[in-house]
């Protein structure tokens, strides 16, 4: 499979944006750990921190109109389509002025009119939904594509192998995206996983080729993201990719991470690994000023602050919200 | 006129939604070529082709999955599962996604679907291919739940069901299959959350639904000869729920008699004499009584599975008994 188009990936514009990206998942998500210890965040939430790379990489390589699948750990795939952060730091805070009204929390952040087709809390689920999304694509004749991430965890629930099967047979225009950060919540995926590598060593059970990708260099995902986008616009079928990353801190809110080894977090945290620190010294490297890049950071922690303030500023969702939006009409009732 | 079995009534429903609009797709296992397992869907796919009437393989999840991400992408799929009973095996993307999606994403999404699935006993089938889960569906804030008792219920329930934009679980007696009923011409269109009522006495009221609905009916007649003179409301649809033709009937008697299928425990009965009591209490003048089957897995001996799902017989003893009691 050659790409129809040039990749614009060695243009230092499109770099920039990648960077860009990245840096704003980073702080977005540094940022709400700290709203969480200022207990403005309730509940639970689970960060990207150290896994930017894919989500930014993967959305720049959908069009507008594509679709985007999440898990529960989806803040950086969310706002990656192009969602503004002040109504995702208000979901988190539970506020009116959230993504979903406070309705959804950190779990379920989706906007439709971004292509965020949901983001799901049920390990697997969403496979076979994206599958269904990309079969009316598929019908309609829309050319447009379904991308699904999810975890290494993921890969031993029923609903992987359904849905992988199913997207294979029915040729449907769906990219599944494993993010591989080895710990599938607080075991590491080795010890409970058949195959080496979780995703890509089952590609060839759905006749599909297996596809590896250092999940911490953006270039690198926008590349094999482009290919399986193009792919599956052009009625070629389904890929599956394996993207290994990390996740810096613990699974969720409550977990501290201490059953990995002090030194293999400090590697993957180190400026060689992380993926934010690695695009930068790219950029560098490429000639590209210091102070570009620091006017990027600047603008991002600016829209951090704002988006920070912005959202605390949202009052709590009214009892009005309470009963509304269970069924199409907008109502609740259930009875006569 | 027409006469149509039960079975030829599905295929008649969903023929004639799918003519109307193209945005109707219908999947399942076996039903393109094959015609579905009990033939309820013969003809879809030599009029509608495999395209619009697609075979999947046996994989529950991924066939409810595509569904939801169908219907909240602009289609308006309809899906079989092809024993209620595999409800079981899929019903995380039921439950969890379906049902939920609208509401947490502050109704940004909507899922205009239908479900179909056989559901109930009376074919000998044991207790896994046998179960009346409309009371597992019916729990579930965010579904509708139909549940269609004759042919030409089933024509206007599942034209209902299709233009619902909201999910609808629409569950099919299949000891019914069989069973032949009146259908008129034309394209029928019924509401959702109306019950009917198929017969009128002035002694008590009976609320049913599906398979037992013809067995209220024939157990009416067996009372009207005693002397007890029952109405007999068929339920329909579990959700939403006619409770004001439930209620006026039961205010109209002063008892109240629910036939469920369903084991015991939490049946759909219990709800609606929940609500019986809490609002026309006043009008009863006998304690509301539950005819269900018993709380244990449905066995498979035609002896025993007689015994466990409320017959004419036990209906009329029932009655009879709480009456003159």
């Amino acid at each position: 499979m050659t790409t129809t188009e040039a990749s614009p990936v060695h243009d230092v514009d499109f770099k920039l944006e990648l960077y860009r990206s990245q840096v704003a998942l980073r702080r977005f998500e540094t940022r709400a750990y700290d709203l969480f210890l200022e207990n403005y965040v309730k509940g639970t939430s689970h960060l990207s921190i150290g896994q930017e790379a894919i989500a930014a990489g993967v959305a720049a390589a959908m069009r507008p109109d594509d679709w985007t699948f999440a898990t529960y750990r989806g803040h950086a795939h969310t706002l990656a389509r192009g969602v503004a952060m002040t109504p995702v730091f208000a979901e988190l805070m539970g506020r009116a002025n959230g993504l979903m009204a406070g309705k959804g929390g950190s779990m379920h952040l989706t906007s439709v009119e971004h292509g965020v087709m949901g983001s799901y809390a049920i390990i697997g689920a969403h496979l076979p939904i994206a599958c269904g999304a990309a079969w009316s694509a598929q019908y309609r004749g829309t050319d447009q594509v379904a991308v699904v991430f999810f975890g290494d965890g993921t890969v031993n629930i029923g609903a992987f192998h359904e849905a992988l099967n199913f997207a294979a047979i029915w040729k449907l225009p769906v990219v599944f995206i494993c993010e591989n950060n080895l710990y599938m919540e607080y075991t590491r995926t080795s010890e409970v996983t058949a195959v080496a590598r979780p995703a890509a060593d089952r590609a060839a059970a759905y006749g599909l080729e297996p596809i590896l990708v250092d999940g911490n260099d953006a270039d690198a995902v926008y590349e094999v993201a482009r290919t399986a986008v193009e792919r599956a616009r052009a009625g070629m079928g389904p890929s599956l990719i394996e993207a290994e990353t990390y996740r810096h801190g613990g699974h969720s809110r409550a977990d501290p991470g201490k059953y990995r080894p002090d030194e293999e977090v400090a590697l993957w945290k180190s400026a060689e690994r992380d993926p934010v620190s690695r695009y930068r010294t790219r950029l560098v490297e490429l000639g590209v000023d210091e102070s570009t890049l620091a006017r990027i950071e600047a603008d991002v922690d600016a829209e951090v602050e704002a988006a920070t303030e912005a959202a605390k500023a949202g009052a709590a969702p009214g009892e009005d919200l309470l009963m509304k939006d269970v069924w199409a009409n907008g109502g609740a009732e259930w009875r006569n | 006129m027409a006469e149509l079995t039960y079975r030829e009534a599905i295929a008649r429903g969903i023929a004639q939604e799918m003519r109307r609009d193209e945005s109707v797709l219908f999947l399942g296992e076996d039903v393109g070529a094959a015609g579905g397992v009990f033939k309820g869907t013969v003809g879809l796919f030599e009029e509608f082709g495999p395209v619009r009437v697609r075979d999947t393989p046996i994989s529950e999840q991924a066939i409810l999955g595509a569904a939801m991400g169908a219907a909240m992408t602009g289609l308006r799929p309809i899906a079989e599962i092809m024993f209620a009973d595999f409800f079981a095996v899929c019903w995380d993307i039921v439950a969890n996604e379906i049902a939920k999606s609208r509401y947490m994403t502050n109704g940004q999404m909507s899922f205009p679907l239908v479900i179909r699935s056989g559901n109930g006993g009376g074919l000998r089938f044991g207790a896994q291919h046998s179960q009346s889960v409309e009371n597992w569906a019916m729990m579930i804030p965010g579904l509708k739940v139909v549940v269609p008792s004759n042919p030409r219920d089933v024509v206007g329930l599942m034209a209902a069901a299709v233009r619902d934009d909201d999910p609808v679980i629409f569950l099919e007696s299949k000891a019914l299959y069989p069973t032949k009923g009146e259908v008129p011409e034309g394209e029928i269109v019924d509401a959702l959350g109306t019950a009917t009522v198929l017969r009128h006495g002035a002694d008590a009221t009976i609320a049913t639904l599906g398979l037992m609905v013809p067995r209220a009916l024939a157990a009416a007649e067996e009372l009207a000869a005693g002397g007890i003179d029952c109405t007999v409301v068929d339920v329909r649809s579990l959700i939403p729920l006619d409770t004001q033709t439930i209620l006026r009937e039961t205010s109209a008697t002063g008892r109240l008699f629910t036939v469920e299928e369903n084991p015991r425990v939490l049946g759909w009965g219990a709800e609606v004499a929940s609500i019986v009591a809490e609002e026309a209490f006043f009008d009863l003048d006998g304690p509301v009584v539950r005819i269900t089957t018993p709380h244990i897995p449905l066995p498979a001996a035609d002896t025993l599975e007689d015994m466990a799902l409320p017959s004419v017989e036990r209906i009329v003893t029932t009655i009879h008994k709480a009456m003159n009691s």
